[in-house]
């Protein structure tokens, strides 16, 4: 008499778990596909790549700063347009250190721009720009990290190439010395590699300008695999060639999904030559079919 | 005495005793070197070699041998060629899933004894039965999951170990006895557990129930002990304390503990596990509710799975303050950090987050909802609930749009930019915040609502209570929206996060108000007759929902924690140069959780199915009695 009972809750219990598993692994699949939906980008870790410092000019220098400024330094992380930090993109940096060394509220040492760059880098706490201290600290200390220790760590060298870059971007002379000796090790995002190898003079191929203008510091193609910028190795099914000059020129005029605006030079369209922005709009125009 | 039950429990004894037994091994193993050392009278050269150097010279240690003691361990500098490759498997996968595993099955089992202690304890106070009978139950599940919790633990120790071994072998020397405390405490942990469980039925009453209690206490001291020191490793890689630039120790064992995100993980943690352990019971309740074959049955786990759905809500709702406070805590360490959390590329990830605390409390309510056909009081109120789900649902939306669009080229330039003009200005914070708030205000009027339904209020305030608790309410939502609105939108950053701690005020305010004024007003109260079992089938499958959203959020945070930490083992200390030091794409991570996901429901079932295995009686068979 007991068998039908015992049998009808067994095909239950069965058919309870199985009605429980298909809703909750249904339920799992929604959230994965949500998480797939979204930008993918990887969070690539520094690559140390090796440099010729004889080899070095100045603008490849200036270049290594750029790339370093965006890169590894994480500079552009609350450099930004946002509002975390004084956006030295925007700023004229030179007039603006030369404003600061005069103003009652710097604690440093330092007579000359060059000086205030490193000072600011290695003590940021010696002049706080208003409204961007440490909270409760009434602007006497900076949230900044020091750009020689972890978990930054920049050398001599790349704070010099970062100071080469700030008084550079906008046409100030630059001071600070060329540095000489051996092959030195310094940190690159993935695909900065080609950065210090940068072209000087026109380039003659598309390779050689995207070099030039360390494009593959921060975007996928010619080899490089940065992620750091919207992926260009397929980026001629998605534009056209306007659109791929207009990216160049004013790169703040449409921004990818995913990526945060500012981050692009925006003086190509001085820096480049007529040859060279075609050569670059047409390999672009390559990639990805088109 | 069923013996095949006493030879199940004894088993489960042994084994977890045995797992016990072997994570102490493991640890002791690994750190009795160090210990050799320190109490060594050799000189120090020779105490450094006789330190487990996970095949390091004292060159990579950075060994500087300033004076005579204990030897200053730096952390190990390490290249991508001194991780261990085990069959071209990816180690942090590995580590990633057994990790992920056991810090479920821990959290189940540290939280489940807090609450049922507390259940028993009203039991006695109450002098209803019932809770004591739930209280016993939900521990019977936590037995079989607290063997699991062992088994994952062991399999994690070996897989770190063997894959990281200079790394643990440098977090060894860092944390040196702890770990030994660590290990020894599972034995007390295990000593508590089987005495609390076992001894149920035989201090049942009187002084001996107290002397139960007191176990019970105990096992949660011991428990939250090993929760607070095992969170201790996972601060110090997050910010170290008490070592110096080059990760050498300089300070004493409580200075490394207590890093500066020690107390608001300890917190986090806390309350979340209880969420946690509280949605898998009423999921577990949920399952007996639909395979039950008699009303009795039905009522009793109707009223289990409302009773752990409380829990886990109750827990829930302070959580945001609890991760509010641990991010401004990140902040303070290092903006870096925190901004590779909130607005790094890690940032996308809380858009998944929006959409699983989105499907937990729309959950949560249609699980209350639902409940208040239990009772006819409730249809005083049932005309509201179109309303809250309008806000929950459009709160739901504001909260999952994405502040900048996946569109094609195209499509960007007919738009005119990838932020639409009216779409865009709810992607930011500021919009994010109203919507969290106001879900947390009316998942609170939900479950007022239903805690009111069967209940006929007898005080004579009863008209100024009420329209005190309508003033609350409309005076909360108004400042939530008109902070979020104007400081968000009219003004600088500065007050833009500053309001959104006001926004936090209000909505706590109606919470704590709300329990309060309840309290006094329905004192005495006349109350209604309910029917527990009266509830539909889909609201258990809703009890469901919470423990898979759970799950699949614990294994998010957990990541993103993880990862803010970038290519360091321990932050600005230890570099990983192993192959797997850069954050993973959030697809990549997202399959990795839905796969701990799935493997934890799969376990958590077979707990349950266990679990009824042990109610399940076998009938004579027809041969042994005779009949034909």
């Amino acid at each position: 008499m007991n068998l039908p009972v015992r049998k009808l809750r067994k095909t239950q219990s069965g058919t309870v778990l199985f009605n429980i598993l298909l809703f909750s692994f249904s339920l799992t699949l929604v959230f994965t596909l949500v998480a797939n939906l979204l930008p993918q980008v990887e969070g690539e870790a520094p690559l140390e790549v090796e440099i010729d410092l004889s080899a070095m000019t100045m603008d490849s220098f200036v270049s290594l700063g750029e790339n370093i400024f965006s890169g590894k330094g994480t500079c552009t992380l609350c450099h930004n347009n946002m509002g975390r930090a004084p956006d030295i993109l925007q700023l004229s940096m030179v007039e603006t250190a030369k404003q600061r060394l005069a103003d009652e509220r710097y604690k440093g040492v330092a007579t000359t721009v060059e000086d205030y760059f490193r000072e600011s880098m290695v003590d940021p706490s010696l002049y706080v720009v208003a409204g961007f201290g440490q909270k409760g600290s009434n602007d006497t200390v900076s949230p900044m990290p020091v750009a020689n220790k972890a978990p930054i760590l920049l050398t001599d060298i790349e704070m010099d190439a970062v100071i080469a870059f700030m008084q550079a971007k906008d046409g100030n002379d630059v001071t600070v010395s060329l540095p000489e000796g051996l092959p030195e090790t310094v940190a690159e995002e993935q695909g900065g590699a080609t950065a210090v190898a940068a072209v000087q003079g026109p380039a003659e191929t598309a390779e050689q300008a995207l070099a030039k203008f360390t494009c593959t510091a921060c975007h996928a193609v010619a080899g490089s695999e940065s992620m750091v910028g919207p992926e260009l190795n397929t980026v001629g099914s998605r534009l056209d060639k306007d659109q791929i000059r207009e990216s160049i020129l004013n790169p703040e005029a449409v921004i990818t999904e995913g990526f945060d605006g500012g981050m692009m030079p925006a003086d190509f369209a001085k820096k480049m030559t007529i040859s060279e922005l075609d050569m670059v709009t047409e390999y672009l125009l390559k990639q990805g079919g088109q | 005495m069923n013996p095949g039950l006493s030879i199940n429990n004894n088993f489960r004894v042994v084994l977890s005793l045995l797992f016990a037994l072997m994570l102490a091994t493991v640890f002791s193993l690994s750190f009795s070197d160090s210990v050799y050392a320190a109490t060594g009278t050799s000189s120090i050269e020779d105490r450094i070699r006789s330190v487990d150097t996970g095949g390091l010279t004292a060159e990579q240690f950075q060994v500087e041998p300033k004076e005579v003691g204990f030897p200053p361990f730096s952390a190990p500098k390490l290249k991508t060629k001194d991780y261990p490759k085990i069959m071209g498997v990816s180690s942090r996968s590995i580590v990633w899933v057994v990790a992920q595993m056991h810090l479920f099955f821990a959290a189940f089992v540290l939280a489940v004894p807090l609450f049922v202690l507390v259940i028993e304890w009203i039991g006695v106070k109450s002098g209803d039965e019932r809770y004591d009978d739930m209280a016993h139950e939900c521990m019977k599940i936590s037995m079989t999951a607290f063997s699991i919790t062992a088994i994952f633990g062991g399999l994690l120790a070996f897989a770190l170990f063997i894959l990281y071994p200079q790394f643990m072998g440098y977090m060894m020397n860092v944390f040196n006895t702890q770990v030994l405390l660590y290990a020894l405490l599972f034995f007390a942990e295990s000593f508590f557990l089987y005495l609390y469980y076992y001894s149920w039925y035989a201090y049942r009453w009187g002084n001996k129930k107290w002397v139960h209690l007191t176990l019970g206490l105990m096992l949660n001291v011991v428990g939250t002990t090993i929760l607070l020191l095992a969170n201790a490793w996972v601060t110090f890689m997050m910010a170290p304390s008490g070592v110096d630039d080059t990760g050498a120790v300089t300070g004493g064992i409580w200075e490394i503990i207590r890093g500066p995100l020690w107390n608001p993980i300890n917190l986090h943690r806390f309350i979340a596990n209880i969420a946690f352990g509280g949605a898998v019971i009423g999921a577990y309740a949920a399952y007996k509710f639909l395979s039950a074959t008699d009303l009795r049955a039905r009522a009793h786990y109707d009223w289990m799975g409302y009773t752990a759905n409380f829990i886990a809500i109750l827990a829930f709702l302070p959580l945001p303050f609890a991760g509010y406070w641990l991010m401004a805590e990140i902040y303070a360490y290092s903006q870096q950090m925190g901004i590779t959390a909130m607005g790094g590329i890690l940032a996308w990830l809380f858009i998944v987050q929006a959409v699983l605390i989105g499907t937990i409390l729309l959950a949560g309510n249609y699980y209350l909802w639902s409940g208040m056909s239990r009772t006819q009081g409730s249809s005083r109120y049932t005309w509201m609930i179109k309303y809250i789900a309008m806000v929950l649902v459009t709160c739901f939306l504001i909260w999952v749009t994405p502040h900048t669009l996946i569109l094609s080229a195209s499509e960007m330039k007919l738009l005119g930019g990838s932020h639409h003009h009216l779409l865009g200005p709810l992607g930011i914070m500021p919009a994010k915040n109203i919507a969290v708030n106001l879900m947390l205000i009316f998942t609170f009027l939900s479950f007022q609502l239903y805690r009111r339904s069967d209940k006929e209020v007898t005080v004579g305030w009863a008209g100024f209570g009420n329209a005190l608790m309508v003033s609350i309410y409309v005076v909360a939502i108004v400042n939530v929206i008109f902070a979020g609105v104007y400081y968000g939108y009219f003004t600088n950053t500065v007050y833009k996060v500053g309001s959104s701690v006001t926004q936090v005020v209000s909505t706590l305010v109606v919470i704590v108000s709300g329990v309060i004024i309840d309290t006094y007003m329905f004192k005495g109260a006349k109350t209604l007759p309910s029917e527990w079992g009266k509830v539909s089938n889909r609201a258990q499958y809703a009890l469901f929902a919470l423990p898979v959203a759970f799950t699949w959020l614990m294994a998010l945070m957990g990541y993103v924690r993880s990862s803010v930490r970038t290519n360091w083992h321990v932050y600005t200390v230890m570099k990983d140069n192993s192959p797997d030091n850069y954050i993973p794409a959030i697809g990549f991570a997202g399959n990795m959780m839905t796969i701990v996901t799935v493997l934890f429901l799969i376990c958590v079932l077979f707990i349950f199915w266990v679990a009824s295995l042990s109610e399940t009686k076998q009938s004579r068979p027809a041969f042994l009695t005779g009949d034909k």
